[in-house]
């Protein structure tokens, strides 16, 4: 755990000096503008706007960084052969892999911890400069500790996208691991329509066919109650836990398969 | 004892997309080097020496045969606590410093955060980074980085160090400066392996070598055999020499051969038969003056020359062209 935790440390080091966190100063500004801009809505239908940008933008600035980020990873310690000397030292490949992953991991989650606190103090102001009559008339107060719940399985589905994109960037060019990371992110977004598609089609190879995927490919869907919490629809405890449980044993079972992957690997 | 055993290695690699052709990088190399000798590894471009040092740093796998280092198994955990490794062509993270680097990498092999300082400032000192080892390492040019790749590849004080190509980039004072390191490693009981082009560097440092070409051993062992240490002639440098009287001696068997080089001065060859002290002495009377006497041998670069070319001969007979 010792030498996961050293490259960890070193790629959210890289990310900093990468100046990724700059992002964060980008997410600030369009919060604190459109909050302005909105100000000059109807009462009481601007909080339920910026509760919607602030997560959808918790959501894409993360997103983002996963891809962006995650896809070179271990591509740019191949090309560059710094993993020459790196994989000469006492680690394991699969250390490698798992010390990446935490170092992005590591830099996702301070980013989206920040984001929440700004996305936060804005909703406490946006509040705070409300009159009573209006914020009675709101569905959830303006600073609703339900979002956290949302923005916890975003956090989750971030981890989960971090991961294949790390687990592409282990066998492909950057390019093809993003093409094949969005497009399951995509594809992970419909995932739900596949289940139901014995509905619409008759085909027993096409329904089994689309039954399959459904199991095998990440359910993103699962992770978005974006929707509900904005509109203030209770979403259970039980359903966070268990879409927070499918996320992390996803999460695992895509890393030990990077980790397979990589470890078989030759670096011509 | 054996510091590293090399048995049968083979790589084969398949290239191309649609028709893949097995191309051979190293066929059934066997090779063994002593503990804290200096081993030169020495062959021409694509010859299979990273190949070789890939294989025993597990960076690639063999297709078949074995490697072991310090009697393990290469790859394997407890031996990459005890050796270093010099990649050819270098390259680190160009957004931390030298200081840092080494540092991570220290980290790595478990050391505490101030032995890890006191490691890190001490090699970069014994390589010759001086104030530039604050700067990051985007802004160090080939020669810096390989003396902070020699650095790196030594942050765990290794019983076996691998260099490939460590002179590679390094001015004339950079070359002398890592010859007398790993003249220093070797009396420390280090065991030495490292790659290169540089056939003189070769012959300064190493007890033993192995020449490779086409990915097969083709000579190897100690330098005093494979140079045999046999004087052909000698090679006289004279100044102050008379056109006539150069001449002269030219014509007879004294002489063999004359260069002139400028600023008055002679290379000239003297056969074997001939004493050349007595040659000298007859110059001397003659008003030159002498500037070195040195003995004709044979070097690393003819062994190399010969060879590669005979190994190159004989895979033309091996597989005619059409």
């Amino acid at each position: 755990m010792r030498a996961v935790r050293h490259i960890a440390v070193n790629v959210f080091r890289e990310s900093v000096r990468d100046k990724v966190l700059y992002s964060l100063v980008l997410f600030a500004v369009l919060l604190i503008a459109t909050s302005y801009l909105l100000g000059q809505l109807t009462a009481g239908q601007d909080i339920k706007i910026i509760k919607d940008l602030g997560l959808a933008s918790i959501s894409v600035f993360g997103l983002l960084i996963a891809v962006f980020i995650g896809i070179g990873l271990v591509w740019k310690e191949v090309e560059r052969r710094s993993i020459y000397s790196l994989l000469a030292k006492p680690i394991s490949r699969a250390e490698f892999v798992l010390g990446k992953y935490a170092g992005l991991v590591l830099t996702l989650l301070v980013n989206i911890g920040v984001m929440t606190i700004a996305f936060y103090a804005v909703l406490v102001y946006l509040g705070w400069r409300e009159i009573p009559e209006v914020r009675e008339a709101w569905p959830a107060p303006a600073a609703d500790p339900a979002m956290l719940g949302a923005i916890g399985l975003i956090a989750i589905e971030l981890m989960l996208v971090t991961a294949i994109a790390l687990f592409f960037s282990t066998f492909s060019s950057p390019f093809l691991s993003a093409v094949l990371t969005l497009g399951l992110w995509v594809v992970g977004h419909f995932n739900a329509d596949l289940r139901d598609f014995e509905a619409v089609v008759e085909s027993r190879p096409a329904v089994w066919l689309a039954r399959t995927l459904y199991y095998v490919l990440p359910n993103f869907s699962a992770f978005d109650i974006k929707a509900q919490v904005v509109h203030a629809q209770p979403v259970g405890v039980g359903y966070l836990a268990q879409t927070a449980i499918y996320g992390l044993v996803y999460i695992a079972l895509v890393l030990v398969g990077a980790a397979v992957v990589f470890s078989r690997r030759d670096f011509k | 004892m054996n510091a590293i055993r090399i048995e049968a290695l083979t790589k084969r690699y398949n290239v191309g997309f649609w028709r893949p052709r097995p191309y051979l990088a190293l066929d059934g190399l066997t090779l063994q080097v002593a503990a804290g000798e200096v081993f030169g590894f020495l062959g021409p471009n694509g010859s299979g020496k990273t190949t070789t040092l890939k294989l025993l740093m597990q960076l690639i796998f063999p297709t078949s045969g074995s490697a072991e280092i310090l009697g393990r198994p290469a790859g394997d955990a407890a031996v990459k606590r005890r050796i270093g490794y010099l990649p050819e062509h270098p390259y680190f993270y160009d957004y931390l410093t030298a200081e840092e680097l080494l540092a991570y990498f220290a980290g790595l092999f478990g050391y505490a955060a101030a032995e890890r300082r006191r490691r890190a400032s001490a090699l970069l000192d014994e390589v010759g980074i001086g104030a530039e080892r604050r700067f990051p390492l985007r802004k160090f040019s080939k020669g810096m980085l390989q003396r902070v790749g020699i650095a790196q590849a030594l942050i765990n004080d290794p019983d076996v160090v691998f260099f490939d190509e460590p002179m590679s980039g390094l001015d004339p004072l950079g070359r002398r400066e890592i010859r007398n390191l790993i003249l220093r490693l070797r009396d420390r009981g280090c065991t030495v392996f490292f790659s290169s082009h540089v056939l003189s560097d070769a012959e300064a440092l190493c007890s033993r070598v192995a020449i490779l070409a086409g990915g097969r051993l083709i000579a190897g062992g100690p330098l005093s055999e494979l140079l045999a240490f046999q004087v052909r002639g000698w090679e006289l440098l004279m100044s102050g020499l008379d056109a006539a009287v150069l001449e002269r001696f030219r014509s007879g068997p004294a002489i063999t051969g004359a260069t002139p080089l400028g600023g008055g001065r002679f290379a000239l060859e003297l056969p074997l038969g001939i004493p050349p002290e007595r040659t000298l002495a007859e110059l001397v009377a003659e008003g030159a003056q002498l500037v070195s006497l040195t003995p004709i041998r044979d070097t690393l670069e003819d062994v190399f020359v010969e060879r590669v070319a005979a190994a190159a001969r004989s895979r033309r007979l091996e597989h005619p062209q059409p």
